[in-house]
């Protein structure tokens, strides 16, 4: 479940954003170009999960931002409530949630901005940042007790 | 219209995002919030429009787009003309029954940012309104121009920073207060107008889909914290507008055919304004000994805002 990842085509991940493909010069952009967002038909778009549609190359689905990150948050399902705070607030569409359930991150697209973590409210933390280096299994080794309510 | 189920957040989760990831606003960015959650209120396919600043740069870094609906990128000030445009051209193309699926419900959203909406696409909006188109426009208010690097609007708070009205030995940053734009879009005789912001998730999902189900032009201002310009770690962009709606500098409130006044929000404990201020770089100069009076100034606006507002909420005119 935790390595769980919805490749959408083939082409996810591909493009480094900032380099873009085939890019034009500014000269050359056409006016009133027309960039479709989808292959073929798009009706319907609304009722089909990431993983069922089929993206165009000009879809920034298909687009990595990955390489902003500094750090990354690392997901703990055996502690998540599936609240869908990280869900809601996630600025980059980057919460992984099917059927209710928060399954994991896009580290395709999150940047790190570690809102999600903040929003979480269970304790300890189903959220955490690590190191972009981290890998999952030491990371989850890491993973602090809960935390005792302090006094007042 | 098909709205989508916003009982709890878990319904609300199992809708399918179509506003994409790979965009390039700064991380922890709010405009991405908002704009996500107006686009899982409802199933229905959206015509949407955007003036330029930072939502519209960002989403559309040729030759990509982060949009999976039909997207117009337009200029700095007409985001509510072509999206009204746009309404009229499907409302004669559906009487004439040109369209390729003729029953299919659309709604027609402009999204435009405070220096575009409260300055420089004013009249444009204003116009739009005036026309009774029905579409919904939603400002998201950062309170400057963030996309051109910070300068001051019209929306900007007096107090606030800005590279147009900096603060320095002989100035504390803005000296004028905010325009009030909501008050302004109820005068238009808008059937909906609210102020919304995104920590409250259901009661802006509930504005939202008001909006989109009213027909009409309906006018939302979303508080839309800006940690570039705010100057605040990305991370506490939920808990800056949680500040700002319970130190009611931002209080949340509709308004029904231009009289009706509703407070959506009433925070159980009002915050100080200090607390909000304090937690971003933009006033940190504020609490140098000599501005001490801008703050008391600042809370005295909020105190006899919020009075005021509570008269317009009994008075219901
Ligand atoms: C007519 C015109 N004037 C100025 C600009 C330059 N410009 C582009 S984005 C921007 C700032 C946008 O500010 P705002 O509307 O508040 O949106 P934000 O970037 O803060 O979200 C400006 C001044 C322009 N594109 N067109
Ligand atoms: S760190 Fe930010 S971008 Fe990444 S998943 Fe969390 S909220 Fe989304
Ligand atoms: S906010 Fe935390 S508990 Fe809630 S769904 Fe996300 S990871 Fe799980
Ligand atoms: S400058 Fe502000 S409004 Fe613009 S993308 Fe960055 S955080 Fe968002
Ligand atoms: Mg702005």
């Amino acid at each position: 479940m935790q390595d769980l990842k919805l490749k959408a085509n083939e082409n996810r991940g591909l493009h480094q954003l900032e380099a873009g493909f085939d890019l034009l010069g500014w000269d050359e952009v056409t006016q009133g170009s027309v960039l479709p967002s989808f292959e073929g038909d798009a009706t319907g778009i609304a009722g089909l999960k990431a993983e069922e549609r089929d993206y165009s190359h000009h879809n920034s689905y298909t687009a990595t931002v990955a390489s902003w990150r500094v750090k990354k948050p690392v997901f703990n399902i055996d502690v998540c409530i599936d609240c869908q705070n990280c869900w809601v607030w996630c600025p980059d569409s980057s919460i992984l949630s099917r059927d209710k359930q928060m399954l994991g991150i896009d580290y395709d697209h999150c940047k790190g901005c570690e809102v999600c973590v903040e929003v979480c409210p269970t304790n300890p933390k189903s959220l955490l940042m690590f190191s972009e280096q981290e890998d999952l299994e030491t990371a989850l080794s890491q993973w602090p007790e809960k935390k005792k309510k302090e006094k007042k | 219209m098909a709205i989508t189920s916003i009982k709890n957040l878990k319904e609300f989760s199992t809708n399918n995002d179509r506003f994409e990831g790979a965009h390039t606003l700064c991380p922890g960015c709010a405009h991405s919030m908002i704009v996500r959650e107006l686009m899982n209120c409802t199933d229905d396919n959206l015509v949407i429009s955007a003036n330029t600043g930072c939502l519209e740069v960002s989403t559309a870094v040729y030759p990509f787009t982060s949009w999976d609906t039909s997207w117009i990128h337009i200029g700095f000030e007409n985001a509510a003309t072509a999206v009204t445009g746009s309404e009229v051209m499907h409302k004669v193309r559906k009487k004439k029954g040109t369209l390729k699926d003729n029953d299919a419900p659309v709604k027609f959203v402009a999204f435009g940012g405070d220096g575009s909406t409260f300055d420089i696409g004013f009249q444009w909006l204003s116009g739009a309104m005036e026309r009774g188109h029905d579409f919904t426009y939603i400002c998201l208010d950062n309170e400057n121009y963030a996309n051109t690097g910070g300068q001051r609007s019209s929306a900007t708070p007096i107090g606030a920073t800005t590279s147009t009205a900096q603060a320095g030995t002989h100035s504390y940053g803005k000296k004028e207060k905010k325009k009030d734009i909501v008050s302004i879009m109820a005068a238009h005789g808008s059937p909906y107008v609210a102020q919304l912001s995104p920590n409250k998730w259901k009661m802006m999902a509930k504005g939202f889909q008001k909006a989109l189900e009213t027909e009409g032009p309906c006018f939302i201002n979303t508080v839309s914290p800006c940690c570039t310009e705010w100057k605040f770690d990305p991370k506490d962009t939920i808990a800056i507008t949680d500040l700002a709606t319970d130190s009611l500098i931002f209080p949340m409130y509709e308004i029904i055919d231009g009289h009706e006044l509703n407070i959506l929000y009433r925070p159980k404990n009002i915050l100080k304004v200090e607390d909000y201020l304090g937690a971003q770089g933009r006033y940190k100069h504020l609490f140098k000994p000599e501005y001490k009076h801008i703050i008391e100034k600042i809370q005295s606006d909020i105190d006899a805002d919020w009075a005021r507002l509570q008269r317009r909420e009994e008075a219901r005119v």
